[in-house]
């Protein structure tokens, strides 16, 4: 069988392996991706959102074969971009990290919500964000932070 | 606001928000081992023995024969087993642990072992218990008197059901053999000396034979007080079996329905009326203890010392036991014990002012105690009691009265509303007398000769934010920026016992301990000198000393108070209730960080509700706990209480860091009190005594009612 072949934080990658494997499984015992975190291992929880050509997926859903010339963007490649610096400042403005585990999720979640709508009301943003579970902070944080990075980041989404 | 107050980014921040932090499951899996345990699937059962397929090379099973000192996880009592002994006491219980170099092979593998038992009938309800771990009476005034000579006596029971953790990051833990044969044991931990004494036992090694480091850690609320040390005797007895390191991180659903959660609990009260006021409570409390005892005696006092809620009964009499059920260990979860009992005397006084035609408010106003007032215990209320300023305060916020007096009027059509409140504290730092004389708690400070100054101390961030409000106390006090103070997280190697991560003591306690050891050293400071402070715990001269024989004295130094208002709207085609608006007023003296305290306000106040909400867990005839995913267990999402708000009310406490006080379970308590008394009166004043009150107890409660 042929390798897949995907992007992974724009880098051009194969992957060997079974077309059945997870690619929450892969991401972090093959490249290393240890963003990428495993929460529930049954897409209920986001700990393991990652971008699937711009999409946000859970990427213990997703089967290797599916993974097939798309474009696949962790938290290890998103954090060099300003779109990610805006956000890291605006959740440390208001402390939107407690513990961290759904932080990763949360980022991408955010960031896959402001590509769609770089303006959006308290209620979108909690819609957005609706698929990642954080059992620390109540949210609030997490809402007002990506409501600063909208406007803090005007321009970059 | 206080200088310490201001908000800083938290020390952790930049490696969290990046995906930087390394989690105990992020370590490589270069040359570690997978370790699997082998659950046992019946609740009570002799132990025959198990018969293994061919183990192929590299592959090895521990169980209780393989553990070089003693089969006891130390936790209070003698009764934990790190491998279970000749018998099984609960659907999950650890019979042994399969470990190998690839995962999928073990669990193959794993599928494969035998078990052989003699099944035996299960315990499973907490009133049918065979056996009490704990049992414990106090009281004072005349009880009896109080009962004979009253208008009225109410007398009603109370259930409330688990409460799953649902930390994020699953428990894991990690162990190795060092080249000089010390045990490393390291992982997802609130409290590394608990679990470094537990492994001294099992392995039957002193403190030079093993260290402990906790990694970050994803959430823990309890979860992580006791479990990680059976989890870490698991997997160092299997580092000691196989020579290698090994690793065993927990599945979701091995995690919800194996691991200890907050105890169910059946509470009777009965209670005096005379003259329009409640003269005597008595109360029987049951907690499920589960299985083992792990730490349900502790759990049970601090339920027991609430079980009169925040007001001045001059009689009562409260009575509890923790019952021994073939039921997963219950243990500490947020607020530990004192939700059970604030729910059901918060409800009870709503159902007696009903009863008696007056508002419940004002019925309960009535009764708050003051400062200087005997507690439950008979100690002291020694600081003021803020509850009547802080139920304005919620008033303010939400116009709680106007809105409770409207829809006390008959409501039809599909929807109605109704809006609740409950008063409650929660007494800051251990129970009884367990600061002075258990824990006694050190904390250093240690001076590099680059003028850079380390905290050691015990004590976890698991998210709650000690990382960031340690540091800001002592960069306070020596004038450093905070970069230049450092807290690593804590390595019983290198930290001394500053106590555990629990029972919202960590910045009243330690923060003090550190308070003051940053003035030793600024007294002391010597310019690109390496220096060292220490302080050791000293009791506050003003706390009645108290006896957990008889229940007496000061359970606690000081308290942290709060007043909640939920207002809900029930659509009474589906049961289903939405959340308009959730008020927290909370007293948890000088906030350390501001954004740190709100955020453990809000995570709290949300954990409280989805408690008296969504939350519900239950076992099977079986004994076997059927909601063991966030499927079939569900914790509230963004989308679940838009309106959440917290504020602070501040009482310095003149014991804690600039006046703070124990802050972290305040906020979960009350939730279930008030979310139950708003239920019942958007479901026209029926009383209810259940919490979670999920959409299906509101369907069952409309067609009863007829409503």
């Amino acid at each position: 069988m042929d390798a897949i072949r995907f992007t992974l934080n724009g880098a051009e990658v194969s992957y060997a392996g079974s077309a059945a494997d997870r690619l929450l499984d892969v991401l972090r015992n093959n490249y290393r991706c240890t963003s990428v975190k495993c929460g529930c291992r049954e897409g209920e929880c986001g700990a393991c959102s990652v971008l699937m050509d711009g999409v946000l997926v859970n990427s213990c859903c997703v089967a290797m074969g599916a993974v097939e010339g798309a474009e696949i963007v962790t938290l290890e490649g998103y954090r060099e971009t300003k779109r990610f610096a805006a956000l890291a400042d605006a959740y440390g403005q208001v402390s939107a990290v407690q513990c961290g585990f759904c932080i990763p999720g949360m980022v991408l979640a955010s960031e896959a919500l402001l590509a769609k709508n770089p303006h959006p009301t308290e209620e979108e943003i909690r819609e957005g964000l609706s698929g990642n579970l954080c059992r620390c902070t109540g949210y609030n944080a997490i809402v007002n932070a990506v409501a600063i990075a909208a406007k803090e980041g005007d321009g970059l989404w | 606001m206080e200088e310490i107050s201001r908000s800083v980014v938290k020390k952790d921040h930049a490696a969290k928000v990046s995906g930087r932090s390394i989690y105990v499951a992020d370590y490589p899996s270069d040359g570690v081992l997978t370790g699997r345990l082998l659950h046992a699937k019946t609740a009570r059962a002799k132990m025959i023995g198990v018969e293994l397929p061919e183990l192929p090379d590299g592959y090895y099973y521990v169980d209780a024969r393989d553990i070089p000192g003693d089969n006891n996880v130390n936790i209070v009592l003698d009764d934990m087993p790190v491998f279970c002994r000749d018998t099984v006491e609960y659907i999950g219980e650890a019979i042994g642990m399969l470990i190998g170099p690839d995962e999928k092979k073990v669990e193959e593998l794993l599928g494969e072992i035998k078990v052989y038992l003699e099944e035996m009938e299960p315990v499973l309800d907490m009133r049918k218990a065979e056996k009490n771990f704990f049992e414990y009476n106090f009281g004072h005034g005349d009880v009896g008197q109080a009962f004979a000579e009253a208008d009225r006596v109410f007398d009603e029971e109370f259930e409330t059901g688990y409460q799953e953790q649902a930390y994020l990051e699953p428990q894991g833990m990690m162990a190795e053999i060092e080249p000089d044969g010390r045990v490393f044991v390291h992982g997802s931990i609130q409290c590394v000396y608990y679990v470094h004494n537990a492994l001294k036992r099992v392995l039957g090694c002193g403190d030079e034979g093993v260290h402990v480091l906790q990694d970050v850690t994803g959430g823990g609320f309890g979860g992580k007080e006791a479990w990680p040390s059976i989890l870490a005797c698991q997997v160092a007895v299997a580092a000691k079996v196989t020579g290698k390191p090994v690793r065993c991180v927990f599945g979701r659903r091995e995690d919800m329905e194996y691991t200890s959660k907050r105890h169910p609990s059946y509470c009777h009260y009965r209670a005096a009326v005379k003259d329009g006021k409640v003269t005597a409570i008595d109360a029987d409390v049951i907690y499920n203890a589960g299985a083992y005892s792990t730490l349900s005696a502790v759990v049970l006092q601090r339920g027991l010392i609430a079980a009169p809620g925040i007001y001045n009964i001059p009689n009562i009499r409260i009575h509890g036991t923790a019952a021994k059920t073939n039921t997963t260990p219950s243990g500490a979860y947020r607020g530990f014990g004192g939700p059970q009992t604030f729910f059901a005397v918060e409800t009870l006084m709503n159902h007696i002012a009903r009863e008696l035609g007056v508002d419940a408010l004002a019925f309960k106003e009535m009764h708050i105690a003051k400062q200087g007032d005997l507690t439950s215990t008979a100690g002291r209320y020694h600081f003021p009691v803020p509850v009547k300023e802080m139920i304005e305060e919620v008033d303010a916020a939400c116009d709680y009265r106007k809105k409770r007096a409207e829809y006390a009027s008959p409501q039809t059509g599909r929807y109605r509303r109704g809006i609740g409140m409950s008063m409650y504290f929660h007494g800051a730092g251990f129970t009884g007398s367990g600061e002075r004389d258990l824990i006694k708690a050190v904390a250093k400070l240690r001076k590099y000769s680059d003028d850079t100054v380390e905290i050691l101390a015990a004590n976890g961030d698991i998210g709650q934010g000690v990382r960031t409000t340690f540091s800001k106390i002592v960069a306070h006090e020596l004038g450093l920026p905070l970069e230049r103070v450092i807290f690593e997280h804590p390595d019983t190697g290198r930290v001394p016992d500053s106590g555990p991560t629990v029972a919202s003591r960590s910045l009243m306690v330690v923060g003090e301990l550190l308070r003051r050891a940053a003035i030793h050293l600024k007294e002391i400071w010597a310019d690109g000198k390496e220096q060292e402070v220490e302080e050791r715990f000293k009791e506050p001269d003003f706390v009645l000393p108290f006896s957990i024989e008889t229940f007496e004295g000061d359970a606690y130094p000081t308290f942290a108070w709060a007043v909640n208002a939920i207002e809900l709207e029930v659509d009474t085609y589906t049961g289903v209730a939405k959340v308009l608006g959730a008020w927290g007023d909370f007293d948890i003296g000088t906030p350390a960080d501001y954004n740190v305290a709100l955020g453990q306000m809000e995570g709290g106040f949300l954990q409280g509700i989805g408690y008296a909400s969504i939350e519900k867990m239950d076992y099977n005839q079986y004994g076997r706990i059927r909601n063991n995913s966030f499927s079939d267990y569900l914790i509230p999402t963004t989308m679940d209480v838009p309106k959440l708000v917290c504020m602070f009310h501040v009482e310095k406490y003149p014991d804690g860091p600039y006046g703070a006080k124990g802050a972290g379970e305040v906020p979960l308590v009350g939730a279930p009190a008030a979310y139950v008394d708003a239920m019942e009166q958007a479901l026209g004043g029926i009383p209810l005594n259940h919490a979670p009150f999920t959409a299906e107890d509101t369907l069952a409660a409309i067609r009863k009612e007829a409503i």
